[in-house]
Formats: structure tokens, C-alpha cells, sequence
């Protein structure tokens, strides 16, 4: 780690997780369903790493796995050091909603009975709830009267501020915002990810689960793309431009040029399901570089210019 | 509001033209005989002739709908006629029982409502365990246990065999009237509110613990609980803000299983509520009776659940403030 910005000792190291579920299937029988295979991310204060991947990757049950609000058939295994110690359940509990905080991807996660004033408030750790409630909202641009406003009265846009200031009313010294953008208009998306940025332009870590790249690089410091369950590459967001061919993992380049302004090239076939998963590397039956060595063993996660990669090949 | 409660005003008048019409026809249709029922056991006595006259003065000899509009007037006026077996008008009897009745019911209603939902709360909250099925083996063995059979057996043990409560009646046998005190009363209306209250309890507390479970899977207790929030804090802001209301007005919509318990549970314990009045003017014949217990038993149901569509109008904010979705107080 040469960069100054790199020196900054990570406040979240997420390595070698695993998540399964224990399921029930008629009578007595039990099935184990492998959800995160091998995640490895990290964050460090006030930096922004986006986690892209698609649907089914693992990316929401990562943001619950450090939270632990995970139902209670999931299994977590692997290692996760918050600040310098290992986050255990209980440590979980302790920090959730205080040094950790969660920006869900929708109105449906407030109470649908509460004013949202009240649940901003119950956020804020710090005496004053009321105070500290009225100084986000001003920020963020909410009239006086939303805060006695209940979810179902609030517009896409408020929402969506609603949400941010959920998790910025705390003393969160880390940020996770769960698929904040789905589907929204430009403007808000823009207006979100611009929330987002502030949060950790003030010395937050910023954690954004999106599937939407475009709007990842627009903000990101640091991008991890995810594939069915496990880390495949991260990399600085600079590592995306031109054909990708800064890139490590055959993965990332296809995503970026199946963007619509990189050439709209499509990757054939589909994300391996998890009951299914390939012996070898998880991409290897997609990738138009595999060797036989790629079916048979999965790589492992291993740094590489500034980045870090699971790729047989990359170089 | 006002257009709400006219549709509701108006669909009670129908319903209860509908629930008059329809009961006065299966009367008509029925083996029940008014003149046999008046006449009781001077059956010996009377002639065919008196009994055509008293057909005839009774209006008994006419069509059907002649005799279906004229009850219908009478009703209109509020005179819903004399009950034969208490030889007093059916308005007076109907009140006096109803006042009965409504003790015991009150009484049944308030305690399966608190002890189902304590219950149903604890089973929601500690979904899966012991706790939770332990709950849901005794709710589903009350709610197949038939209410006449758990009456006698509430009898046999606390009134015949521990000898704490009496056997039957609403007051002391034996009392003159204005000697009978307020605590005999809630003595003799004990054990027949408790047998009424302990079946009622299990659908409340399956209810409430269903709509828990629900509400805790949700989206936004799981945000509650990534924000922190846990275990009793996590039910009273949450839990209980979501479940008080549709808990409340399944309360308020059971009216009509109350009342049905009612007629069973005054029927074991000789309780003479409303119920009982509408049993014995089924099976001795009293036509003006069963018809004013119908039409006040529609009445009592309706505004059960009236009470229940009220409440999540007054309370629930979606429906409160429908239609302003800019309201800013």
C-alpha cells in the first residue's frame, strides 16, 4: 500500500465470508443452501466503495451478515474486524444503529404507523434527538412539516432523504446503503449518491450495494464487483475506462462493456444458481479465458496493481 | 365521514329488512304453531272453533304478505308485539335480558381479549420455541373444544365438586328481588363469562400472534433492529403500534361468535340472558319473541363491526388521511 489514502488502516475488513442457510425440506430432512461463498471487501473512513454484482450475488445478505440480522437459520462463517477488533454477534449488537448504520432501499423499511420524525430521531444517539432531527432535515432540504408526515405521505424524493437521514442523524462512523437507487429518477439517484459522497467527504466509510455501475462510478472511491456469492475483483473506480483493459477479472471487463455507453456487449450464458455451483472458478464456464486448471480449482483472492483479483490468468 | 356513516346507516336498514323478511318466511315455513304456543297446555280445553278465532283475531287467516306487511308496520312503530311465554311486550323482555346478557358477554369479551393477546404476543415474540408452541397446543385444543362440553365440565368442577360457585341462575333462588345485591350477580355471572371467555381466547391469541409474526418479518423491524432496536423496546415501538389495530377490530368483529358462545354458555348455566330467552321462544313457539332476538341480535352484530370499521377510519393514518396527502399539522 504505497498511496497515502491507501495508508489509512481500514475501519471494516470483511474476509473469506460465508453465508448459508439451513432449510427444511419435507419432514425432517435439512438443506444447506450456500448464499455467500467467499467475500473478501474492506472500507476505510472516508473512503466510498461500491459493491456492484447482480441479483443473487450475496451483496444485500453481506449488508445484514455485518449488521447480524440475519434470520436465525443462516450460518456465517469467515472474518470480520470492525476498528481493529473482530465483530462478533454481540459487539454487533452493540454497534448497530450506533457506530454502524444501515440506508435501506426503500420507504417499505420505515414503520408505516410512526411519524418520520420520530424515526429519524430514534436514531440519534446523542441527547437531543429532536435538535439534531430538525438540523438534517434542514439540510436535506425537508420542509418543517415532514417530520410529522407518515411514510405513505412522502414522494420518491423525500423518501429517499427520509432514509439518508436516518443513518446520518447517528454518530455512524460506518455507512451501508443497501440498494439506495432502485429505479429512480435521475435527479434523485444524483441527489442520493451526492448525500452519500458528503457522508464520507466528513470522514464516514461509505459502503453502496448497487447493481447500477453507472451511477458506482460516478461517486465511488473503490468499486468490488461481486459473482455469484464471492469477491471476483475490486479496484480503484480510475481502473474502469477505455475497453477495461485495465481490469483484472474477465467478469469486470464484461460488465463494463456491457454498458450501454462501452459498446453494449453482452456476456452470454447466466450467474451459476446456488444450488449449483461450478468445483472450480465460479465464472469459469462463462469465461472465454478458461483453462482446465480454472474448472478444477478456484483461485484465490490475491492482490494485484492496486487491486486485488481471483483470476488464474490476471496479470 | 359523513358519506361513510349514511352508506353504513343505509346498508344496516337494509340488512335488517333482509334478515326480517327472511326469518319471518322460514317461521312461516317452520312446524312452529302461534295459536298451539298461546294456547299451551289448555290444548284440551279449547275447541277447533276457538282456536279458528283465535286464528282470526290474530290475523292468522290471511295471505302471507298481507300478514308480512302488517308485522313489518307494527315493527316500524317499535311494537314488536307480546312475547306469549313471558306475557309481556317483547321490547321489555328483550331489554332485561339483553342487560343480562351484555354482563356476561362484556365480561368474556375483556378477558379473552387481554389474556388472548398477552398470550398471543408472547407466542409471536418467542416464535419457534417451546413458549410459542406450548401456547399454540393449548389455544388449538380450546378452539376444538366445544363450548357446551367445557361448560359442564367448568361446572362439575368448581361448582359441584370445589362448591365456589353456584350451579346455575343469574340471582340467588329463593331472594326476593330487591334483596338480590350486586356481588350475588357478578357471583352467579362468573363461571358461565369465564367458559364463554376461555374459548374466545384462543382465537384472539392465534390472531394476534399470527399478525405479530407478520409484522415481525417485516421489512421494517428488520430496519428497526439494524438501527439497534431489540426485544421489549423492539414490541412497543413496533411491534405492538402494528398489531394493536387489526387486533382491536377482530375484537370488535367477533360480536357474533360472542353471541353465539352467549347462547350456548346461558343455556348450560341456566343464565337468563338474551340467548336463553331465544331458545325457549324457539322451542315453545313464542313467534314474536324469536323474531324481536333476531332482528336485535343483527342489530347488536352490525355495530360490532361497525365499531371495527370506525376504529381504523379514526386511527389507522392511511385511512385517517386518505385523500390529503399533503397534510401538514
Amino acid at each position: 500500500m504505497l498511496m497515502t489514502k491507501e495508508a489509512v488502516r481500514p475501519l471494516l475488513e470483511v474476509s473469506g465470508l460465508s453465508v448459508s442457510f439451513t432449510q427444511y425440506t419435507g419432514g425432517l430432512r435439512q438443506k444447506t443452501i450456500q448464499a455467500i461463498v467467499d467475500l473478501s471487501v474492506s472500507v476505510r473512513p472516508g473512503e466510498m466503495l461500491a459493491i456492484v454484482g447482480g441479483s443473487g450475488s450475496g451483496k444485500s445478505l453481506l449488508a445484514h451478515a455485518i449488521l447480524g440480522i440475519l434470520p436465525g437459520n443462516a450460518c456465517v462463517d469467515g472474518r470480520m474486524i470492525y476498528a481493529g477488533e473482530h465483530l462478533t454477534p454481540v459487539r454487533q449488537a452493540t454497534l448497530r444503529g450506533r457506530e454502524i448504520a444501515l440506508i435501506p432501499q426503500s420507504v417499505n423499511f420505515l414503520d408505516p404507523l410512526m411519524r418520520v420524525g420520530a424515526q429519524v430521531r430514534s436514531s440519534s444517539l446523542n441527547g437531543n434527538g429532536a435538535a439534531v432531527q430538525r438540523e438534517i432535515f434542514s439540510r436535506y432540504h425537508l420542509a418543517a412539516g415532514t417530520e410529522q408526515l407518515f411514510p405513505f405521505q412522502l414522494s420518491g424524493g423525500m423518501a429517499r432523504r427520509v432514509l439518508v437521514a436516518t443513518a446520518a442523524a447517528g454518530n455512524a462512523r460506518l455507512i451501508i446503503a443497501d440498494e439506495p437507487t432502485p429505479g429512480l429518477h435521475s435527479a434523485i439517484v444524483r441527489e442520493t449518491l451526492a448525500h452519500l459522497r458528503e457522508l464520507s467527504t466528513a470522514g464516514r466509510a461509505v459502503m453502496l450495494i448497487t447493481h447500477d455501475i453507472t451511477a458506482a462510478l460516478e461517486t465511488a472511491d473503490r468499486i468490488a464487483v461481486f459473482y455469484a456469492g464471492s469477491t471476483v475483483e475490486t479496484a480503484p473506480v480510475s481502473d474502469f475506462c477505455g475497453e477495461g483493459e485495465l481490469l483484472r477479472h474477465p467478469y469486470s471487463k464484461a460488465l463494463w462493456r456491457a454498458l450501454p455507453q462501452n459498446g453494449f456487449r453482452p456476456l452470454s450464458g447466466s450467474q451459476p444458481s446456488v444450488d449449483d455451483l461450478p468445483q472450480g472458478c465460479l465464472f469459469a464456464p462463462r469465461c472465454p479465458f478458461a483453462s482446465p486448471d480454472c474448472a478444477a480449482v478456484q483461485p484465490e483472492l490475491r492482490p494485484l496493481r492496486g487491486g486485488e483479483t481471483r483470476c488464474h490468468h490476471a496479470a | 365521514m359523513l358519506l361513510f356513516l349514511t352508506g353504513r346507516i343505509l346498508r344496516l336498514l337494509t340488512l335488517l329488512a333482509a334478515v326480517s323478511v327472511l326469518s319471518f318466511l322460514l317461521l312461516e315455513a317452520s312446524p312452529i304453531d302461534p295459536v298451539r304456543a298461546y294456547v299451551g297446555a289448555d290444548m284440551l280445553k279449547v275447541g277447533p272453533e276457538q282456536w279458528a278465532k283465535i286464528a282470526e283475531y290474530w290475523g292468522l287467516d290471511r295471505p302471507l304478505p298481507e300478514r308480512l306487511a302488517r308485522w313489518s308496520m307494527a315493527v316500524l312503530r317499535g311494537d314488536l308485539g307480546v312475547s306469549m311465554i313471558f306475557r309481556r311486550p317483547v321490547l321489555d323482555v328483550i331489554g332485561e335480558r339483553f342487560l343480562a346478557s351484555l354482563a356476561l358477554m362484556l365480561t368474556a369479551w375483556t378477558f379473552s381479549g387481554i389474556f388472548g393477546f398477552a398470550l398471543g404476543t408472547l407466542a409471536g415474540m418467542k416464535q419457534g420455541t417451546w413458549t410459542d408452541r406450548l401456547i399454540k397446543w393449548y389455544c388449538l385444543t380450546l378452539a376444538s373444544t366445544p363450548l357446551f362440553w367445557l361448560g359442564l365440565l367448568m361446572l362439575l368442577t368448581f361448582a359441584v365438586w370445589l362448591g365456589w360457585f353456584p350451579v346455575g341462575l343469574g340471582v340467588p333462588a329463593g331472594v326476593p328481588a330487591h334483596e338480590v345485591t350486586l356481588a350475588d350477580r357478578v357471583h352467579h355471572l362468573l363461571l358461565p363469562a369465564l367458559t364463554l371467555g376461555i374459548t374466545g381466547v384462543a382465537g384472539v391469541a392465534l390472531h394476534t400472534r399470527q399478525k405479530l409474526v407478520e409484522v415481525l418479518q417485516s421489512d421494517y423491524v428488520l430496519f428497526a433492529r439494524a438501527r439497534g432496536e431489540s426485544g421489549l423496546q423492539l414490541f412497543r415501538r413496533h411491534g405492538l403500534r402494528n398489531i394493536a389495530l387489526p387486533v382491536t377490530t377482530l375484537q370488535f368483529a367477533s360480536f357474533s361468535e360472542l353471541f353465539g358462545g352467549s347462547v350456548l354458555a346461558e343455556q348450560v348455566f341456566s343464565y337468563p340472558g338474551l340467548g336463553q330467552a331465544a331458545v325457549q321462544a324457539g322451542l315453545r313457539g313464542d313467534v314474536p319473541l324469536l323474531l324481536g332476538v333476531v332482528i336485535f341480535s343483527a342489530i347488536f352484530v352490525f355495530s360490532g363491526n361497525l365499531a371495527a370499521e370506525l376504529l381504523y377510519r379514526l386511527i389507522d393514518p392511511r385511512l385517517r388521511l386518505k385523500g390529503d396527502p399533503c397534510e401538514q399539522r
